[in-house]
């Protein structure tokens, strides 16, 4: 950890102006829970966490994290300034280390927080959903914010390759091929709720075991891959 | 000396136009404001497909055109081998079915026709000539609106030649087919005019692709999750309306309303009212879009 590039990090990626854009998107969420709320006082508890998972975890929190993990890092090999960072002796694990936690810090603030209010809102405290939103929403935070930090020192196109990723991969070959849910954050994240909540609340296409193994082994390689490639950066041209 | 004349001739004609400094002549032909206008919309029509840049550009909107028509290609298959008597998918449904492909696409490539301009400070440059505001923003527009249209046509074409080609009756698969066309193109300019009015915001490449697919898909997913809801809730009415907040089922409610067809979301606008206020809001934000564009041009111009 660095204090100054976590500080610098933090201007840019949350500054006044881009927080306050950025809020929009799970000030909708919570909009739509208390709509939902609001309008069906008798929404059932199963109906609610369909909600929360497709919504919350499988839309609001992989946006907050493409914005957040590839903010933290891609725009500034985007505009070049990174070369001021990496001619300093830090070590580079340092740097992404540190990108990360604030990258995780943005998406806890903009997604984390709001999807357990909104699971709050929507279900009330009570057969542990609450909890488990949090918990899901929060190790699905750290596996994202890793995947895409990596993206972003990896491609110039980062934005685009995420959410090919999350969009076609995760909800579009997801909702048709049963098989590529394996391999999901989205489903991932929620076999850790679905522990955590009581029974058949939520339901996660891979058991606990694998989905928090996997999700391990994909933060950590992330980040081991991100710090290997930030070693040998090269600044590409404009095309 | 070599500069003087040409710089004496070009202030003769009253244009103010900076041609000649003094480095190289120029004695052809010069286009007017016209010419350049075309000249910079088949330029920005080609760079959102990548032609005419380096190959690692190409990449991305050829991937993208390529799973644009794939489902397409397999689907004709398909229908063929099965000898279907209708076609398996509706020609209107296709864009709404493959969805993220069209957003994914607006949103790589929209930055890519206008923030480069505005990031590397070239639009001075354009506008020292005949070229004006107003010019630079329909040229824009046009060009990605076209490549969003030949991007939402291709699938629709391959469809309907499979169609043709499983004997389908031929007048009726023609009647859809040419409807589709229009609506796909009315669907080209909705999403151009939003993606291009974000990406002319910020000269920030990443933020723009992020800004644009955050409007398109999610307010897709809420409003889809509001209908579903709703709809079960039995009130069919409310799940209607909810339709006019996101882009692509506001399209979808206004093809409806336009050419018959079925929606293809929960539910469709309405009645009569809900048609109408459909298709107004449509035409309305394709024509505010485009607005608001001229305006930040207006204002960048004048900058």
């Amino acid at each position: 950890m660095n204090r100054t590039i976590a500080r610098l990090t933090m201007r840019g990626l949350l500054s006044p102006r881009r927080l306050l854009l950025l809020s929009l998107i799970p000030l909708v969420l919570l909009a739509v829970a208390g709509l939902l709320r609001g309008l069906a006082s008798g929404l059932a508890i199963d109906e609610s966490t369909t909600v929360l998972a497709t919504l919350g975890i499988g839309t609001v929190l992989p946006l907050v994290a493409l914005i957040c993990g590839t903010g933290a890092i891609a725009t500034e090999i985007d505009d070049g300034s990174v070369v001021y960072l990496l001619a300093k002796p830090i070590g580079r694990p340092t740097i992404i280390l540190t990108k990360y936690v604030v990258a995780v810090f943005g998406a806890v603030l903009l997604a984390v927080i709001p999807i357990t209010l909104a699971a709050l809102i929507l279900v009330g405290a009570d057969k542990g959903v609450v909890l488990a939103f949090a918990v899901s929403a929060l190790v699905g935070a750290l596996g994202y914010s890793a995947l895409f930090l990596l993206l972003g020192v990896v491609t110039r196109h980062a934005v685009v390759v995420g959410l090919l990723y999350v969009l076609i991969w995760e909800s579009f070959v997801g909702g048709a091929v049963p098989g590529a849910q394996a391999l999901s954050v989205q489903q991932w994240s929620l076999s850790v709720g679905e522990k955590v909540a009581d029974d058949g609340l939520i339901s996660a296409a891979v058991s606990l075991p694998v989905g928090a193994s996997l999700l391990t082994a994909v933060a950590l390689f992330g980040l081991y891959f991100a710090v290997q490639r930030l070693r040998s950066l090269t600044l590409a041209g404009e095309q | 000396m070599p500069s003087s004349e040409a710089v004496n001739q070009s202030s003769a004609r009253g244009t103010g136009v900076i041609h000649d400094i003094g480095y190289r002549h120029y004695e052809g032909p010069r286009g007017g404001r016209r010419q350049i206008t075309r000249a910079l919309y088949v330029h920005s029509l080609r760079g959102v497909f990548g032609l005419g840049r380096a190959a690692k550009s190409k990449i991305m909107p050829m991937g993208l055109a390529t799973f644009m028509v794939l489902p397409a290609a397999i689907i004709v298959a398909v229908m063929i081998f099965m000898g279907a008597e209708e076609p398996l998918v509706a020609y209107t449904s296709y864009a709404i079915i493959v969805q993220a492909v069209p957003a994914i696409f607006l949103a790589a490539q929209a930055p890519q026709t206008v923030s480069r301009d505005l990031r590397f400070h070239s639009l001075p440059m354009y506008f020292s000539r005949p070229l004006t505001d107003r010019d630079y923003v329909a040229a824009k527009w046009a060009g990605m609106t076209s490549a969003l249209f030949i991007l939402l046509a291709a699938p629709v074409v391959i469809l309907y030649a499979g169609a043709l080609l499983g004997k389908l009756d031929f007048m009726e698969q023609t009647g859809d087919f040419l409807l589709a066309l229009v609506a796909v193109l009315l669907l080209a300019a909705l999403l151009s005019g939003i993606g291009l009015l974000i990406a002319s915001l910020t000269p920030r490449r990443g933020l723009g692709v992020a800004a644009i697919i955050t409007l398109l898909a999610g307010s897709y997913t809420v409003v889809s999750a509001v209908q579903g809801i709703t709809y079960e809730l039995g009130s069919e009415k409310l799940a209607g309306w909810a339709g006019l907040f996101s882009p692509m089922t506001l399209f979808d409610g206004a093809q409806v309303a336009l050419f018959g067809v079925d929606s293809n979301t929960p539910a469709g606008p309405p009645g009569t009212i809900g048609k109408v206020v459909f298709v107004v809001v449509l035409l309305a934000v394709i024509a505010g879009s485009y607005a608001l564009l001229s305006l930040r041009y207006k204002k960048v111009s004048h900058s």
